[in-house]
């Protein structure tokens, strides 16, 4: 291929569409959500998957939404709501004698998306979301 | 005040992974409600949940305001011998509750 001004532009543009895609298309999470997840991981790469995270479908009540997870090799696991007023759900470290995995209740304030981030052994991060449609919001009032 | 309730089995077999149920009761005011008058309820929530055997830590937890009322917590570990699982809870006022569960290793 000759390297043509119009070949050139080609090129640049395919690699522009190359670079923004994943950000865009992976994980469309708010502000607030990023920098809760940037100050867990120190700013490493996120990668996605190896993370069992169960949430009901559809809650009726937001304000007591059963979730829990299981994160094998995990040392540490953020979870956030990406839709409430504060993302911040709750941060488990594990010991050795645990296994990485729990379950608890939390409030949603509106239909959205619930994230758990795990920090593994060899200190690499991972993710996943899913999400939930609640009925009744759990932080109003 | 906070009363906890913690539900730990009796006896294990060495090395048995187990599961750990507890729960607190406790408003959890995020500081996100008003009352009545419309006045901002200020935020007073259970900040840390741990728990720990013979000394050693099993889990800590930090919590945030979006977790519910009567705060929940279900975990499981490997029982490495007889000891006595420790149960701590943080109020965001200074308050720690805590109770204390021997497992025996047959």
């Amino acid at each position: 291929m000759k390297l043509t001004r119009r070949n050139a532009l080609a090129l640049g543009g395919a690699a522009i569409a190359v670079t923004l895609v994943p950000v865009n298309a992976t994980f469309a999470a708010t502000d607030l959500t990023m920098a809760d997840i940037a100050a867990f991981t120190g700013g490493a790469e996120v990668g996605e998957g190896g993370i069992e995270l169960t949430t009901p479908e559809i809650a009726e009540n937001g304000n007591t939404v059963p979730i829990a997870f299981s994160a094998p090799g995990a040392k540490r696991v953020l979870i956030l709501a990406d839709g409430n007023p504060s993302p911040g759900v709750a941060t488990f470290s594990f010991s050795e004698l645990a296994m990485a995995e729990g379950s608890t209740r939390i409030r949603l304030a509106t239909t959205q998306d619930v994230i758990a981030v795990a920090e593994m052994a060899d200190g690499t991060f991972t993710k996943v979301s899913k999400s939930v449609k609640v009925t009744i919001g759990g932080c109003g009032g | 005040m906070a009363k906890p309730r913690v539900k730990v089995p009796k006896s294990a077999t060495a090395g048995e992974v187990v599961t750990i149920k507890t729960l607190i009761d406790h408003k959890m005011d995020s500081g996100q409600r008003k009352d009545k008058a419309g006045n901002l309820i200020p935020r007073k929530i259970i900040n840390s949940f741990s728990a720990s055997f013979n000394g050693e830590e099993v889990i800590n937890v930090k919590l945030e305001p979006a977790i519910s009322t009567n705060p929940y917590f279900q975990f499981s570990f490997k029982v490495p011998e007889t000891g006595d699982l420790a149960f701590k809870w943080v109020d965001d006022d200074g308050t720690v509750t805590e109770t204390k569960k021997t497992i025996t290793v047959e």
